[in-house]
């Protein structure tokens, strides 16, 4: 009987195998994956088990954490001026997940970061309590809340960056939200908050400033300006221009008109951006070209996403257009569509004498103890424009704020460029237009900032809507506040 | 006299018996777990738990009994048998207590029952009274041969056993309990041993009419058609299980036992194929048809599907748990196994060894239980007799079988079935059953190792030394 016996122990022998083949599978092999399935609630547990770290601006939290009495989550986040901040911050939920920074840098505000291993071995030995470390940002808070006050009750959007650097000024969405109100995971507190701004039909929890794109109106004649100046279509700005009035647009029968009687006929390019002409930068963009225009557009960071490192929506300049449609592109209408971040790269370029630097707003990352982990270098994404044109860039739009549309921008003893704009939309352009504002202010040492602000459907009455009426003073508040917090 | 015995024969010389050996394993097998409660004291309390030293006593007193009773009526049992059980139920009673610390876990209880009872007080309750089988078993069983006559009785007993629960309403989907006022319990675990037994009984008296009479097709030995009756019966036994109870666990248990018994018994491989054949045609047949079954199949293949994770979390949840541990595990009480809510320190404790003690933990787990199924084995080849060789055989592979099927189930290997790791898990039925059959394993190796008795001294050798004056 004994061979059967030997032969039952080799089975049990691999039913023991298999067993510990299975168990390496799943704890070595497989760990990772199942650590991080979207299912698994430890993410969760994790990410709240220990005091948070916090999100700075300058040099203060603006979040926080507090302990709770649940079982499965040790604290709970708080916002300090949740809805102001939100479109930094994004939110970071018990029940509803993390977005935006809180979700990036997930890793060094738990403190569960490869970075902070060396931190966490500390804590284990010194028995402190284990915390997270803190993200240091780069935005002005006195910006931010000249942005988030201008913007008020409207719909709308600011971007603010520095021209020097790409640091991020200010980034506000309005209407905005709350993230403190459903940071927990109360069924009678927490869901009913979330599900209420997740079907609002203002849509407050998208970050206009970031995820929405809206056709950027006269605002891109900058742009097309830039290219027309790069692609030699135009040497001398304040050279008559070769524009027809009215000029139908080749290809159709149609005149590109003007908003109202303004002296366009063969005006200077200053002039033109002055008083905003349609049928000029129509023609300036057609005579660049589809390709060209593209060209110059993409060098300003159209058609990419960009990554803040929150992610930023792509930009739009269309990439097949036929005549009519390359003019009608070129002031901003047809598909052009920008995000605020956008607009206010193209002028922080431009006020940075040509160099656009990449977008940023996390300047660096503090462990516990706050020693600096990472710091962002400033990092440059190109020259879209050359310093000589760029500064001929800066006089025209400088004009606009001095004599042209952007009168509401200027501030006293400071030297303001802006271009305003309108853009229609909806069909037969029945809703409300956006008023659109970008400018930039000038000290000394060259720009301090360069902002990008949109207005959306606003009650006012369609006449009265302008990037000038509403949009410069806003953008005006934002430069102000920036220049006097470096005073 | 003194020359007379030293020239006897060599059978005379005591073969070690190795209590010694087992006292000190004994030894660590308690000290392992009383470690084991104080860090999870440590960890979950930051103190040293108060209940540490009557633990450590109880603990103790139940290895230092069983030892006793060991040495003095069990003296050339198998050394090793007695503190791997020990250990196993006492790091089973350390999870189950840690498990019982969970805020999660008694947070459910208050919420679904509106009372949290710990389980632990009742498990060491239930151990003791294993211990206490264990120690009737060897006091009572004063050889294994005994139970031959039974064979007929255990028939009968392991089918009442078996089809009682068909009676009780299902606890969770499966038809595995039998409840008496305040107790439940499980006879599948008993039935296990006891129909061991039989079959032992029944292949000893029938393996050469099985073996022999048998003819060729086709390279494979056929058994007759009358003898092919017993194997029909069980096999339609275990279906029936699995139709009536909906317990996939104790039928696969039940049919592999009798398979690997009967293999032993008759030396023919073609019941092995036989065995796999109509077991794998009974699985998928029932499967084709049982909701409940089905069910087990996809939530093993599918264990994050959106559409059944309400159902399937369980499953979900233990993967997650071993995947937290990853190496090294968490620590003792710094997991967060009890996300799995429902029987997390029954049918699921696995998991919390899986996360806490990390893959080094699982594989020493899984190791200790190879351990014993390797002594069981030993011993079979060690017995002198056939009827010793089949019930220790028969226990072991089933012991075998039923930490394969459970631990599979845990870890996704195999669909999931309502079975009980050995020992380990909360539950009297399993850890009474366990010890008992623990208890009968060591008593065939006692049997099998004890040194041939010494010839009875010839009476013509000692005459031819007789110098008579």
């Amino acid at each position: 009987m004994n061979k059967p016996l030997r032969r039952i122990a080799i089975f049990c022998g691999l039913l023991v195998l298999a067993l510990l083949v299975r168990t390496n599978w799943l704890q070595y092999v497989e760990a990772d994956e199942l650590n991080t399935h979207e299912k698994n609630r430890r993410v969760l547990i994790e990410r709240y088990a220990k005091e948070r770290g916090n999100i700075v601006v300058d040099g203060k939290p603006i979040t926080g954490s507090a302990k709770t009495k649940d079982t499965d989550f040790k604290y709970k986040r708080t916002y300090l001026d949740g809805p102001m901040w939100a479109p930094v911050t994004g939110f970071a939920s018990q029940a509803f997940g993390a977005t935006q920074i809180e979700s990036i840098e997930d890793g060094i505000l738990t403190g569960n970061d490869d970075q902070l291993f060396f931190d966490r071995t500390m804590a284990m030995f010194t028995g402190d309590e284990e915390k997270g470390g803190n993200v240091v940002t780069t935005l002005n808070g006195a910006a931010q809340k000249a942005a988030f006050e201008g913007l008020g009750k409207k719909k709308g959007a600011v971007a603010a960056i520095e021209p020097g650097t790409g640091k991020i000024l200010a980034l506000a969405s309005t209407p905005s939200y709350d993230p403190s109100t459903f940071a927990g995971n109360s069924l009678d507190s927490d869901t009913p908050a979330w599900n209420k701004l997740k079907d609002d039909p203002d849509k407050p929890m998208l970050n206009r400033a970031l995820r929405e794109t809206y056709p950027p109106g006269s605002t891109f004649k900058v742009v097309t300006a830039a290219a027309g100046l790069e692609h030699g279509i135009v040497d001398d700005i304040d050279a008559k221009t070769d524009s027809p009035l009215p000029w139908i647009m080749p290809g159709t029968k149609t005149p590109l008109v003007n908003e109202g009687n303004i002296p366009c006929e063969d005006a200077t390019l200053r002039n033109a951006l002055r008083v905003s002409c349609n049928s000029v930068f129509g023609k300036l963009g057609y005579n660049v070209g589809a390709d060209k225009m593209l060209e110059t557009a993409k060098k300003f960071g159209f058609n990419e996403e960009q990554f803040v490192p929150v992610r930023a929506n792509a930009s739009v300049f269309p990439e097949e257009l036929n005549d009519s449609q390359t003019a009608l592109s070129s002031i901003g209408q047809f598909d052009t569509r920008t995000t605020p971040l956008q607009m206010a790269m193209v002028v922080s370029a431009i006020a940075n004498d040509g160099k656009l630097m990449k977008p940023y707003m996390i300047d660096q990352l503090e462990a516990p103890n706050l020693d600096v982990i990472k710091k962002t270098e400033p990092e440059e994404m190109g020259q879209p424009v050359s310093q000589e044109h760029a500064q001929m860039l800066q006089e025209m739009m400088e004009t606009v704020v001095d004599e042209g549309t952007g009168r509401n921008a200027q501030i006293p003893d400071v030297k303001v460029g802006g271009k305003t704009g309108t853009a229609q939309h909806g069909e037969n352009n029945s809703k409300n237009p956006y008023a659109w504002f970008i400018s930039y202010a000038k000290g000394e040492n060259g720009s301090p900032v360069a902002v990008a602000v949109v207005v959306e459907d606003s009650d006012a009455t369609r006449d009265d809507i302008s990037g000038g009426g509403l949009a410069a003073p806003i953008a005006k508040d934002v430069m102000k506040a920036v220049i006097d917090s470096k005073k | 006299m003194s020359v007379v015995t030293n020239t006897t024969t060599i059978g005379a010389i005591e073969a070690p018996s190795r209590r010694n050996t087992e006292l000190a394993m004994l030894a660590f097998a308690v000290i392992i777990p009383v470690l084991a409660y104080l860090n999870v004291g440590l960890a979950i309390n930051d103190e040293v738990p108060s209940g540490m030293i009557g633990y450590g006593l109880g603990i103790g007193l139940l290895a230092g009994v069983g030892h006793l009773v060991v040495r003095k009526f069990a003296p050339y049992a198998d050394p090793l048998l007695l503190p791997l059980a020990t250990l196993l139920n006492g790091l089973g009673l350390v999870l189950i207590w840690r498990l019982d610390q969970s805020p999660r876990l008694i947070d459910r209880a208050n919420r679904i029952f509106g009372s949290f009872t710990p389980d632990a007080p009742k498990q060491l309750l239930y151990s003791a009274i294993g211990i206490a089988l264990f120690v009737a078993v060897l006091l009572l069983l004063k050889d294994h041969r005994i139970l031959q006559r039974y064979t007929y009785i255990s028939m009968a007993v392991a089918l009442v056993l078996l089809i009682m629960p068909v009676f009780f309403p299902a606890v969770n989907g499966a038809k595995i309990w039998v409840s008496i006022g305040p107790f439940n319990v499980q006879p599948g675990e008993f039935a296990k041993i006891i129909i061991a037994i039989f079959f032992s009984g029944y292949l000893m008296v029938k393996r050469d009419a099985l073996a022999l009479a048998s003819r060729r097709v086709m390279g494979l030995y056929l058994p007759r058609g009358r003898d092919l009756g017993p194997i029909l019966a069980v096999w339609a036994m275990s279906i029936l299980i699995l139709v009536f109870e909906t317990d996939l666990g104790t039928s696969l248990l039940f049919f592999g036992l009798f398979v690997i018994m009967l293999y032993v018994a008759t030396e023919r491989t073609s019941w092995i194929v036989f065995g796999l054949v109509m077991s794998a045609a009974g699985a998928v047949g029932v499967a084709t048809f049982e909701p409940h079954v089905q069910q087990r199949v996809d939530f093993w293949l599918n264990p994050f599907a959106q559409s059944t994770w309400e159902q399937s979390d369980q499953i979900g949840q233990a993967l997650m748990s071993f995947g937290a541990g990853g190496t090294l595990g968490t620590g003792l009480g710094q997991g967060n196994s009890d996300l799995i809510g429902f029987a997390a320190n029954s049918d699921f404790i696995l998991s919390t060894v899986g996360e806490e003690f990390g893959l080094a933990g699982t594989m020493a787990f899984l190791l200790i239980y190879g351990l014993i199924v390797e002594r069981g084995v030993r011993t079979a080849l060690a017995a002198r007799d056939p009827f010793g060789k089949l019930l220790a055989i028969g226990l072991s592979g089933a012991f075998a079988i039923q930490v394969f099927v459970v631990a599979g189930g845990v870890m996704g290997l195999i669909p999931l079935t309502g079975m009980t790791m050995p020992f380990v898990a909360a539950g009297g039925s399993s850890v009474i059953a366990n010890w008992a059959l623990i208890g009968i394993l060591i008593r065939i190796s006692d049997t099998a190792r004890r040194p041939a008795p010494a010839p009875a001294p010839s009476p013509d050798a000692e005459m031819t030394q007789v110098v008579r004056p």
